[in-house]
């Protein structure tokens, strides 16, 4: 699948269930999304390739970040949640490890979709292997079908705002869009707030260079001290909060859900202020 | 179930879906076919008309028939026609069809639109419903056609009400005899695909196509519809199910490759089909599953593996 050779895959395979533990294999056999003939679900998700592609992502995880998951009790073991966080760090690490905590530090584990931004299929490679690994675009329509199919989806209200910010406004949360509070609404769906610490160090950006940006219809090119926004090795400490429970009409005026998603922003920023509070060191 | 209506006049019969349809039908109601071309192998109880749709004699078919509805399959798609000719053909031919439609008590009208009509985009949802607005033609003008039929006939629908007007845009039509660019595209040994991008792509067997426009045909049954065959499948598994060889191509490379080829005469594929194998166009078939009970009779492997059969 997606250009890997199959003894190349079981290779990654193994390496995943050695990086993830004892008891790795089992708790992942417990994933059992919907699949086809073909291996995958309707949007592409191939449980076997995830398996096989999440074992440099786990090294990542459990060697070079280190991660420390907290309240991932929080996170329910099955029907439709949203899973709301800060972003941070240039490249979105931060999602990938807030994904693989739920796939390999929860008992039962949880496939999370992170919703991506739609330049994200534009790229290649990437676009396949974010597909094959469950990620999709984030649109209405994709939300509302997902929630409503009783899925675990991953959002960073932040979006890039976020993802990108220089690094003298490290932690401090930008505007949160709307949008997540108005598929909460619709659907009844729980809110779990997360808080990521270290991302924020991995990358620290210098400078936003707009014309290139532009030139490569990226977000955002930021600058950072390694020249490339490749992650220094940060520690990360993922906190996730209780289930939020929000009850309203979703097309309520924006001032009426701006208030219920800034319930959402400060608890994910009692998460970060208590992860801040509790590392002693950036990297260790 | 409801029966299917007494007779039903088929455009673009001589095409090898209308000849298909033309044999699903043939049997439980009067077939009256329309087409520029002869056709070939007729079965004996239907009756063709060697015609363009734009011509008078179109209606002088309809004052000696009682034709009850009319399954509209005759539109041009060759990029290489004629534009002029092939837009005046398949617009005018469609709303000359549809005005006699309204004067001689025609009871339903059905349009074979295509799934395609929406555009692949990296930003389209995984399934598209039919409210999605019609952008094929962005990079694509060989869709602008279809689009603008697509559309004529949606105000047609509420211009109308008195007759049951249906819009059936069903996915990727592949088959042993249809010979579409889809079905041609599975049919190369060596296909070109675009390096690092795998869509999810969605067919349909003809035959189902068939089935799901006798079922569309029958009274009841009004509105736009997306028609699915059975699921989803990444393009790389559907080359591989079919032994095919891919030659991958860097995407900034890919489309003026492709138009060169399509310049020099080489393929039939302008560029802008490129974004058919790089982006999503898949699109969301519950309403008509919902609405009319469809489903599909062919497994995905088999829909793909009948392009292998000889016609």
């Amino acid at each position: 699948m997606a250009g890997l050779g199959d003894e190349i895959q079981e290779r990654l395979r193994r390496w995943t269930m050695e990086l993830g533990g004892p008891g790795t294999r089992e708790r992942l056999q417990k994933l059992t999304p919907p699949r086809n003939e073909y291996g995958v679900d309707p949007y592409g998700f191939d449980v076997d390739f995830m398996q096989a592609a999440v074992a440099p992502v786990l090294w990542l995880y459990r060697k070079y970040f280190r991660v420390q998951a907290f309240g991932l009790e929080n996170v329910p073991n099955e029907g439709p949640v949203l899973i709301v966080g800060n972003h941070s760090g240039q490249l979105p690490f931060d999602a990938v490890m807030v994904e693989t905590a739920c796939l390999v530090d929860k008992d039962p584990p949880r496939a999370v979709r992170a919703l991506v931004d739609k330049w994200v299929p534009t790229l290649p490679f990437v676009s396949t292997l974010f597909a094959r690994c469950g990620q999709v675009v984030g649109t209405p329509e994709n939300c509302r079908r997902l929630l409503s199919a009783g899925e675990a989806m991953l959002v960073f209200p932040e979006g890039t705002r976020g993802l990108n910010k220089p690094f003298s406004r490290r932690y401090q949360l930008q505007d949160f869009g709307l949008g997540f509070m108005r598929l909460a609404l619709e659907n009844g769906v729980p809110v779990v707030p997360v808080g990521v610490v270290g991302a924020e160090e991995q990358a620290p950006a210098i400078l936003d260079i707009q014309p290139l940006a532009r030139m490569f219809s990226f977000p955002h090119f930021p600058i950072t001290p390694t020249g490339l926004p490749f992650p220094l090795p940060v520690r990360y400490r993922i906190h996730f909060g209780e289930p939020m429970r929000f009850t309203g009409r979703a097309d309520d005026e924006d001032a009426v859900l701006e208030r219920k998603v800034a319930r959402v922003r400060d608890a994910v920023a009692g998460l970060l202020a208590r992860g801040l509070a509790d590392r002693e060191h950036v990297f260790w | 179930m409801s029966q299917l209506p007494a007779s039903v006049a088929i455009t673009g019969i001589a095409g090898n879906l209308g000849r298909k349809l033309a044999r699903v039908l043939h049997g439980e109601t009067r077939v009256i076919g329309f087409d520029r071309r002869p056709l070939r192998d007729r079965p004996k109880d239907v009756e063709h008309h060697q015609l363009d749709i734009r011509k008078a004699r179109v209606e002088d078919v309809f004052r000696r028939n009682r034709i009850e509805a009319i399954a509209h399959l005759g539109l041009k798609h060759d990029p290489r026609d004629d534009r002029a000719e092939a837009h005046s053909f398949n617009v005018a031919g469609t709303q000359k069809l549809l005005d006699i439609a309204t004067r001689h008590g025609v009871k339903k009208v059905l349009l074979l639109s295509s799934a395609n009509v929406y555009g692949p985009a990296p930003g389209n949802p995984n399934f598209l419903p039919e409210e999605t607005p019609l952008l094929g033609a962005a990079r694509l003008p060989g869709y602008r056609d279809l689009i603008e039929v697509d559309m004529y006939v949606q105000s047609f629908m509420w211009r109308h009400p008195e007759i049951e007007t249906v819009i059936l845009r069903p996915v990727n039509i592949i088959g042993p005899t249809v010979r579409n660019a889809s079905s041609n595209y599975l049919r190369l040994e060596r296909p070109i695909t675009v390096l690092g991008f795998d869509p999810m792509i969605q067919v349909i067997h003809e035959e189902d196509v068939c089935r799901a426009i006798a079922l569309a045909l029958r009274p009841g049954i009004r509105g736009v519809y997306n028609v699915t065959g059975a699921g989803e499948v990444p393009l790389s598994a559907a080359l591989r199910e079919l032994g095919r060889e891919p030659v991958p191509l860097p995407h900034f490379l890919v489309r003026p490759f492709v138009r060169a080829l399509y310049d020099a005469r080489l393929s039939s594929y302008p560029s802008g089909e490129i974004d058919y194998i790089q982006y999503l166009c898949a699109v969301d078939g519950s309403r008509f599953a919902r609405d009319a009970g469809w489903s599909p009779r062919y497994s995905i492997r088999d829909t793909l593996r009948s392009v292998l059969a000889p016609r």
